[in-house]
């Protein structure tokens, strides 16, 4: 019962993704596009939560449906907001691109082991086991998950703060520049 | 019991869906975009239970609270037409 359930639910929200995704290339009032796209993000959210990546769904919900629609809507604010249809020549190739991409995943989606498959490297390797065990003593930290990501990938952790801060001062800048010069139109 | 409850959820998403995809007017999309969300936090909660891990019930809380300023955000934006942000920050610093 439980796992019939689970199968519906997925194949029911999947549907509603290949809808929404269907209507957002569709529709040209872009208005409607933000909406639908965070939707398209509340969608994936469930889908994640289904998969037991609350985290995951967590960051999808927050950055997808909450900041990425407002930003939306603030750039339609300053730009207009309806898209111009793709002339018929510039479509073909960009079907192509699409189709290529979309066969390379699926054939990347080949090599991965089936859902819930219990022998996979992360179940069997010996590592899991060592750092389950280990990682208390050696950090220190109770939430294992915190202590791999901040100890042990702390290299790794450090590369995408360094991204992240450079996105926010390339963004400062951008704004900086903006008000600068409006204030120096008034003067 | 919860199995009846998440076919009612779905089916309400499905109708929030299908009112965001028709319209016609703008508000309709805000609305079905805020019910939207609303369902989402009953979908989570609802598939807490009906999979044995009602601990995610404090997930779907979070997820109201992001819903509920999105949609003042939004609707903000629709009126002001901006967000204040270049340099009328602080003049109509209402939220």
């Amino acid at each position: 019962m439980s796992a019939l359930a689970f199968d519906a639910l997925n194949v029911f929200l999947l549907a509603c993704l290949v809808v929404t995704g269907l209507a957002i290339a569709r529709l040209r009032g872009l208005f409607a596009v933000a909406m639908l796209s965070g939707i398209y993000s509340l969608l994936s959210a469930s889908v994640f939560v289904l998969l037991d990546a609350v985290d995951v769904a967590f960051t999808e919900a927050a950055v997808g449906a909450g900041m990425t629609t407002v930003l939306f809507l603030a750039t339609f604010g300053l730009t207009r907001s309806r898209e111009h249809a793709a002339p018929h020549q510039k479509r073909v190739p960009a079907l192509l691109v699409a189709v290529a991409c979309g066969g390379v995943l699926l054939v990347a989606l080949s090599d991965m082991p089936p859902f819930g498959a219990a022998d996979t490297p992360v179940q069997t390797d010996p590592i899991t086991e060592r750092y389950v065990e280990t990682t208390h003593e050696e950090v220190g930290i109770p939430n294992m998950v915190t202590t791999l990501l901040a100890s042990y990938r702390g290299f790794d952790t450090l590369g995408e703060v360094v991204v992240v801060f450079t996105a926010g001062i390339a963004v400062l800048m951008l704004l900086g520049r903006c008000s600068r010069e409006r204030a120096e139109d008034e003067s | 019991m919860f199995a009846a409850a998440m076919l009612a959820v779905a089916t309400t998403m499905a109708l929030a869906l299908a009112r965001a995809l028709l319209g016609p007017t703008v508000y309709d999309r805000i609305l079905a975009l805020n019910v939207f969300g609303t369902k989402t936090v009953l979908f989570i909660a609802v598939a807490g239970f009906l999979f044995g891990r009602p601990e995610f019930l404090d997930i779907g809380l979070v997820y109201a609270l992001i819903n509920f300023i999105g949609t003042v955000a939004v609707l903000k934006l629709m009126h002001y037409g901006e967000l204040g942000w270049i340099d009328g920050a602080g003049e109509h610093d209402d939220l």
